[in-house]
């Protein structure tokens, strides 16, 4: 177990080293000049070679990226114009918000685990049970619908989903507020009341997925020998369906739960948008737009950081529910 | 030969897979509903220009003379008429209904590019990888995995103006073609991965059985073991994950626009029209309606029949 742990770990580290590497190629070298969308619309020559020395644009490209790793392993001495000294994890400073990159991360992430941490157990419960009941109904009229409402979710558009949403409950109903984040400690009422509609939507959407795949490797598994075996041997129904088959069955959903939660804290741009939340989607939206490039290099670093450490942490739940993996 | 053992003989005659296939998917209800709603979007598409001849206005021509003094469209939801289908913008007083055809005409075009694009490097590498091996299949592997760490909204919407802009300075037009080009080619970067993964694990399947190792041993070239041997045996996959790509591509370019990054001004897109409706959601409900409905109702039937595409090319799995 020790030793398969230290295996993906090591992988983990690997993939995002290569990511960093990637994503710097991407904003420093392919950019005619990764200055000039950074200052705004009256910069005089002066300041953006100021700003092009204190990057460390005239370094060669190694030095550059150097320097960059450094700054999020040790911390880096940023030139005095970008608040002097940067520590640890230090993802440069941004020049359009004046402040250093990690303060503006630090500020928006609450605002998209809010978002998608309830909004995914919501998902993941609606889409198992989904699958649940109508695989153990197949082709009664349940199942029909489970289906049909699964393929439809499928095909909807979250800004659609939220926008109706929107319509109905705050413009029209006026049940709930209009939608808006507020820190979980400061008034956990508000804080869910002001992103249920984001969570719903998100559900609505993914749950679907998880149906649909539940429903046919949970159809798969009852198929095979080792159900009936388990039937024939006298176990009760509900043992084998609860134990042998949902923990066979479950392992796909895993997966594709560990990459869609993975991906949906890097960047609910859709629904941050929609709902007009300001997490790290609609961050990396304005730092795009803003030409902000420490600011979108940190988005897409940090997205990319849950994409492995959820990917990480669907390994090490395989290992707990199938055991073939442990020693395979 | 009598009648009764012709009949026989005709009932038993032998039927190619994809014969089979075909005929499964012509009972398949939903499929022919599915695929008549896609005949006819494509056919709406194509002939964009002659709807927009018969209808009689330019996606680009204003209204403002049917709008009222807060730029509101006069009239019944959303100023539904007899001239104006899905009636106007409000603000600009666009024709919706004009804007949304010339909008299907594009996302359609960007969607099957990209699927094609993303269908044959994936085809190629994967099949080479997988028969291969060695380090080729190692290097193809590890950028599957490496795309997969790479969240592709936050990238594309990173990457696009970048692009953009080793081309083209900050205040020149960017010609709509490139932008096009631009989504096509970032669509084909970061989708080719997963047809790679799953021909690569047919492949692999495949790769030890006995007729190819027959062909091999009575020395067919690589071309020929690729092509006439794997890949027929490889086609249903290929043509069903092909058939699901489309409509993630058509939504992928509905939410670069949304959010900004996909296509200009110039070019109508679903996404952005409903990014512009978002604001208008209190006062013309209708303008958020029609887009929405549209690319739900394109999505939708192209979900559908992929997946009775997968039935009929599978009947086996339980899906």
């Amino acid at each position: 177990m020790a030793r398969f742990l230290l295996r993906r770990a090591l992988s983990a580290v690997l993939t995002l080293f290569a990511v960093s590497v990637l994503t710097f190629l991407m904003f420093f070298a392919l950019p005619r000049d990764p200055v000039s969308g950074m200052c705004p619309k009256n910069c005089d020559p002066e300041r953006l070679e100021r700003v092009r020395q204190e990057l460390g644009l005239r370094d060669p490209l190694v030095t550059q990226y150097a320097g960059y790793l450094k700054g999020i392993v040790t911390g880096r001495d940023l030139g005095g114009a970008q608040g002097g000294r940067c520590d640890a994890p230090c993802l440069g400073w941004s020049y359009v918000n004046n402040e250093a990159v990690t303060d503006t991360l630090a500020r928006v992430l609450p605002v998209t685990l809010s978002i998608v941490i309830p909004a995914a157990i919501l998902w993941l419960l609606l889409g198992v049970g989904l699958g649940l009941v109508s695989a153990l109904r197949r082709g009664t009229w349940l199942d029909r619908a489970a289906i049909g409402f699964s393929l439809a979710g499928a095909s909807f558009q979250l800004y659609f989903v939220g926008a109706v949403l929107l319509l109905v409950f705050v413009y029209t109903l006026r049940w709930l507020p209009v939608p808006a984040y507020t820190p979980l400690s400061t008034d956990p009422w508000r804080w869910a009341s002001g992103l249920v509609l984001a969570w719903v939507s998100l559900a609505f959407l993914f749950s679907a997925i998880y149906a649909r795949l539940f429903r046919a490797q949970l159809l798969e598994t009852l198929s095979e020998d080792f159900v009936r075996t388990a039937r024939a041997k006298g176990l009760p129904r509900s043992r084998v369906y609860g134990r042998h088959a949902l923990r066979a069955a479950i392992t796909p959903v895993v997966t594709v739960a560990g990459l869609d939660v993975g991906a949906a804290l890097g960047g609910t741009v859709i629904t941050e948008t929609t709902f007009g939340i300001q997490g790290l989607g609609r961050t990396a939206v304005e730092a795009v737009r803003d030409g902000d490039l420490p600011t979108i290099m940190a988005t897409v670093l940090v997205a990319a950081v849950f994409v492995v450490l959820a990917n990480l942490l669907v390994d090490l739940l395989y290992a707990v529910i199938d055991p073939r993996v442990r020693f395979g | 030969m009598s009648e009764r053992a012709e009949r026989q003989d005709r009932r038993l005659a032998g039927r190619s897979p994809g014969q089979l296939a075909w005929l499964r998917l012509r009972r398949d209800r939903t499929a022919l509903v599915s695929g008549a709603v896609l005949t006819l979007f494509v056919l709406v598409a194509c002939g964009a220009s002659l709807i927009e001849l018969a209808y009689g206005i330019d996606p680009r021509d204003q209204f403002q003379g049917k709008l009222d003094g807060s730029g509101m469209p006069l009239g019944y939801a959303g100023g539904i008429s007899t001239e104006h289908f899905f009636g106007l913008e409000p603000g600009l007083g666009r024709d919706i209904f004009i804007r949304l055809v010339h909008g299907l005409r594009w996302s359609l075009v960007i969607a099957l590019a990209a699927a094609v694009l993303t269908a044959v490097i994936g085809v190629v590498l994967g099949t080479l990888a997988g028969y291969l091996g060695g380090w080729l299949d190692a290097v193809v592997s590890w950028i599957t995995d490496l795309t997969l760490a790479m969240p592709f909204l936050v990238v594309a919407l990173a990457l696009t103006p970048t692009v953009t802009l080793r081309f083209y300075g900050q205040r020149d037009a960017v010609p709509p073609a490139f932008g096009i080009a631009v989504l096509i080619a970032i669509f084909a970067v970061f989708g080719w991965t997963s047809t790679a993964r799953l021909v690569r694990g047919q492949v692999i399947a495949l790769r030890e059985r006995e007729f190819v190792e027959a062909a091999r041993a009575s020395g067919a070239g690589l071309g020929h073991m690729l092509f006439r041997q794997l890949l027929p045996n490889i086609w249903a996959p290929i043509l069903v994950s092909f058939s699901l790509a489309v409509p993630q591509f058509i939504t992928g370019e509905a939410a670069l626009s949304f959010i900004g990054v996909g296509l200009g001004e110039e070019i109508p897109s679903f996404g952005r029209m409903i990014y512009q409706s978002l604001e208008y959601l209190q006062t013309d409900p209708a303008f958020v309606f029609f887009p929405g409905v549209t690319i739900f109702a394109l999505v939708f039937a192209f979900n559908l029949f992929g997946d009775a595409l997968r039935d009929a090319l599978d009947p086996k799995s339980v899906r």
